[in-house]
């Protein structure tokens, strides 16, 4: 590997290889080698000398993954795409970009901002997580409640395959020609192959914007809100929603401006045509007045929307204050079960000891309930697996998925029994097995490696995270 | 292939005789690109479907599955086909949540019943496919024949949410869910829009519905010529209208629709003027937005020199728009012999479209283009005769086409020809770049190749 990519794009020693063993999620798993490529060749070349020694071969972005799926659960060679980080083409007529892997989202954005575009996929994480990474997650953001996912997103991939081969799926219209394999591998979490260019497409800036911050006494009104907004066909950009706990431990953190004595908020963005965004505003105000908010404040310009939204997606780094751990939740849920799904949560938190904070896109059912645990604490650590588990399986029995946007990884592939027969993880793994036959692309994820099911991982007292 | 003699009492003794057809009368209207079943079956469950692969599977024999059969000329003909599925019997709407705006239905359920449904709660769902009166909503989905509404809406794989089919091994499968956000597992069930039956038998699909606008507009501008239709359509492009459907019609097109639209009872032909490029747009959004939109597009108009620019009320925005959502269907049997090819491209230089124009002219033929909503063309070529020299330049011109696509970092799909135009084409063109990959998902979900072989170019 030194012999490809020179010395400093590859690190064996242990002190370096610890920095690796990490993502966003409570799991570990270090990796035996780190390579950092910086082009697609050198991924193939990688990839055809690591099929040589038999060994995992593992992709990672930034780590900033909340599932695990970066991380060597078997050890292994990581591949880290961080160095491949250029935008290679940016073609604002016909509002694509051709980007590395290594490309940090939000720096897509300010590459095309001057002409009006920007790319509208946006997890909390992007001002640091890389598109690479989005596009093996399927990541989401609070806006992708109006403008879809990042598969909706991507125009074209250029893969390498598990026997070095390089290859292209998509087309720069957009329209898949025969079979959609960019929606395969779009959310394929590294199982299938590895990403080294990627054609986005671009969206364009709307004409106007209006941030609304809904006050309201307990969180029951606000989420008859969301159901309302729903209900009403109102269409927001965004629809984000803080409890009144969350929110006290945000204000202490980042002083957003959030109140600290409401039961819940609900931070909304409508865009569009100016006419549009009036409209939708004075009906967002309507309903959340019928449903008793004590305030429906507009931002009054970009400076207080920017800082509303520097509260909603630094949330979870202030919660770090908090406890020495915790465990962030992904379940989604119908809208029109959201009352019944956060008094559920309220109960399961009761039932075991502790305050769950709820943060989370509330327009589009995706739930991120927050357990804080001690896991110096095995009593406790138990509870916030139980309390977890509780809500996951609530999440099911609603009607919904296990995951909107975190992925599935390592964090929660025991539990995908719960949510597909037998059937339907055979015809996954023959779609697994047609792309990477040997699983030598980062094993043991997605798939549930035991036979029972309901089982979710999460840090133990010794830091390791186990199945309970 | 193992032929069994007594196939029909066999999917008899699985389904039901009164489910079964085999009388040579009846399976005639069956026929795919000339290809006859041996033996028509009308499942009524999703488990009679996977019973019926099973027993395929078992006996060696291919499938092929079928809603209203609107569109069943799209994609190569079949290698074989020895079981035809009608899948019409499958109708229900297992689930709709109007407050969570997500539907799930049998794939054999019609889109007119769906959107009746919808409509009664104040949503719809943004499918406008042709042969919208009989098209089911599995059809809709496996054809991936073009919505009219993408332009706003998205196509169909952005409000897919989730699919429960028959996989080539005959189990029930499903992918995605029931909620509006979900990644958990591969996203299978977006593999099978456009798959025209080749990975699987859909038995059930999931939606996410939308709210009806509570108004909408729509506005026909006349221009002398491409270079300003496109200057138009371009600059109309830049303003985030919320436009739903955006199409250019070459003056050969305008000709067949003016024809059509002068033998319906509301006879608006006179709106759209011979010789001329027409640019067609509807939009929606509350009051003030349809106003809005309508004065700045008669202005954009103008500016474009148009040589008019005519807002069209609903009476008249019925017949044209509806006319337009129906384009595939009329331009396909607009001649004795037609090629209508589909053509994806990063985008519209007015030198390529002369220069397709140019390809059907060389040959003799006549042809017309028709840019739609997101950016697809359709270009129908026509034949006069129905006979092997009409086929021999139809596939020339044909070939130039897939060739240019290419060129411009494009590519090109015939939705009707002539089965001898679509023979000689699959054996002459280039292979697509990742026609390998696709072959492997062909196998991962139909091992066997059971399900419609042959039906997309490459041998899938």
């Amino acid at each position: 590997m030194r012999r490809l990519l020179g010395k400093a794009n590859v690190l064996d020693r242990p002190e370096d290889l610890i920095l690796y063993e990490y993502d966003g999620s409570v799991e570990k798993g270090r990796p035996d080698l780190v390579v950092f490529p910086h082009t697609t060749p050198e991924v193939s070349q990688i990839v055809k000398i690591a099929n040589g020694y038999q060994i995992p071969i593992v992709g990672r972005g930034a780590g900033t993954g909340l599932s695990g799926g970066a991380l060597a659960r078997s050890g292994g060679l990581m591949i880290v795409f961080a160095r491949m980080n250029k935008i290679l083409e940016i073609d604002i007529p016909n509002r694509r970009a051709v980007v590395q892997p290594g490309v940090v989202n939000l720096d897509i954005t300010r590459a095309v901002e001057h002409a009006g575009l920007y790319f509208a996929p946006d997890p909390s994480s992007q001002k640091s997580c890389t598109i690479g990474g989005n596009v093996a997650e399927n990541s989401g953001g609070p806006h992708t409640l109006a403008y879809g996912v990042t598969a909706n997103h991507i125009a074209t991939l250029e893969l390498v395959l598990p026997d070095g081969e390089v290859a292209r799926v998509g087309t720069l219209h957009g329209d898949p020609a025969g079979y959609d394999l960019c929606g395969l591998f779009v959310g394929s979490e590294g199982t299938l192959v590895l990403v080294t260019e990627i054609t986005v497409k671009l969206s364009r800036t709307a004409e106007a914007v209006k941030t609304l911050l809904g006050v309201f006494e307990s969180i029951d009104d606000a989420c008859e809100a969301v159901v309302e907004i729903t209900a009403r066909g109102i269409t927001p950009a965004a629809c984000e929603m803080v409890d009144g706990w969350t929110l006290q431990v945000i204000e202490d953190y980042i002083h957003a401006g959030f109140p600290r004595d409401s039961g819940a908020v609900l931070l909304l963005e409508v865009e569009g045509l100016r006419e549009a965004v009036e409209h939708q505003a004075a009906a967002i105000d309507d309903v959340c007045r019928k449903c008793h908010a004590r305030e429906v404040r507009i931002a009054r310009d970009s400076q207080e929307r920017d800082l509303l939204w520097k509260g909603r997606k630094n949330a979870f780094g202030a919660m770090g204050r908090l406890a020495p751990s915790n465990y962030v939740l992904d379940g989604v849920i119908p809208r029109s079960k959201l009352p019944l799904a956060l008094s559920r949560i309220r109960e399961t938190g009761k039932k075991h000891g502790f305050q769950i904070g709820n943060i989370f896109h509330a327009g589009d059912g995706n739930l991120h309930p927050l357990v804080l645990y001690d896991p110096r604490d095995q009593q406790q650590f138990e509870r916030a697996v139980a309390a977890a588990e509780e809500i996951i399986r609530m999440c099911l029995e609603l009607g919904g998925a296990l995951t909107g946007e975190h992925g599935v990884g390592m964090e929660k592939n025991e539990l995908m029994p719960l949510l597909f027969s037998d059937a339907d993880f055979a015809l996954m793994r023959r779609v697994h097995d047609a792309y990477n036959p040997d699983s030598s692309l980062n094993p043991g994820k997605v798939f549930p490696l035991s036979k029972g099911c309901g089982e979710i991982r999460i840090k133990k007292a010794n830091g390791s995270a186990v199945p309970v | 292939m193992t032929l069994t003699a007594n196939l029909g009492s066999r999917l008899a003794d699985i389904i039901g005789a009164h489910n079964v057809i085999c009388a040579a009368e009846e399976l005639a209207a069956h026929s795919v690109d000339g290809s006859l079943p041996q033996v028509l079956a009308g499942p009524t469950s999703a488990q009679q479907v996977a019973e019926i692969v099973r027993f395929a599977l078992s006996e060696k024999l291919a499938i092929q599955a079928f809603g209203s059969r609107s569109k069943c000329d799209m994609g190569m003909p079949p290698l074989r086909c020895d079981i035809s599925i009608d899948m019409t019997h499958l109708r229900e709407v297992a689930h709709y949540d109007a407050g969570d705006l997500t539907l799930s239905v049998d794939a054999g359920l019609p889109l007119r019943e769906l959107a009746d449904l919808l409509e009664r709660h104040g949503q719809f769902l943004p499918l406008a496919v042709p042969c919208f009166e009989s098209t089911t909503a599995g059809g809709a989905v496996v054809s991936g024949i073009d919505s009219a509404l993408r332009q706003q809406y998205g196509p169909v794989r952005d409000f897919l949410i989730g699919a429960e089919f028959v996989d080539g091994t005959g189990q029930l499968c499903r992918s995605g869910g029931r909620v509006v956000k979900n990644v958990t597992g591969y996203d299978l069930h977006k593999m099978l829009i456009g798959s025209l039956g080749t990975l699987g038998i859909v038995t059930r699909v999931n939606f996410r519905t939308f709210p009806l606008p509570t108004a909408s507009g729509a506005c026909l501008a006349v221009f002398a010529d491409l270079q300003r239709a496109i200057a138009f359509r371009a600059a109309i492009g830049l303003k985030g209208f919320p436009l739903t459907d955006l199409e250019v019609l070459s003056p050969g097109t305008v000709e067949i629709l003016r024809a059509i639209l002068q033998r319906t009872d509301a006879d608006v032909s006179s709106l759209l003027t011979s010789g001329a490029w027409c640019v067609y747009c509807s939009f929606d959004g509350n009051d003030s937005v349809v106003a809005r939109v309508g004065q700045e597009l008669a202005l954009g108009a103008e500016s474009t020199n148009a040589k008019g620019c005519a807002s069209l009320p609903k009476s008249t925005d019925e017949p044209i728009g509806g006319m337009l959502r129906e384009a595939y269907e009329w331009l396909r049997w607009a001649a004795p012999a037609t090629v209508l090819h589909r053509i994806a491209l990063p985008q519209f230089e007015p030198g390529i479209l002369a220069e397709l124009e140019r390809f059907a002219t060389a040959r003799g033929l006549r042809s017309c283009l028709l840019i739609r909503a997101a950016g697809i063309l359709y270009f129908a070529v026509f034949a006069e005769t129905d006979d092997e020299n009409a086929w021999t330049a139809l596939a020339s011109v044909a070939l130039n086409v897939s060739k240019l696509a290419r060129a411009n970092r494009g590519y090109s799909v015939m939705l009707h020809a002539p089965v001898a135009v679509k023979t000689h084409v699959a054996s002459a063109r280039a292979p697509l770049t990742d026609e390998a990959l696709q072959q492997r998902l062909k196998k991962a979900f139909d091992p066997a190749n059971i399900f419609a072989p042959g039906r997309i170019v490459g041998g899938i």
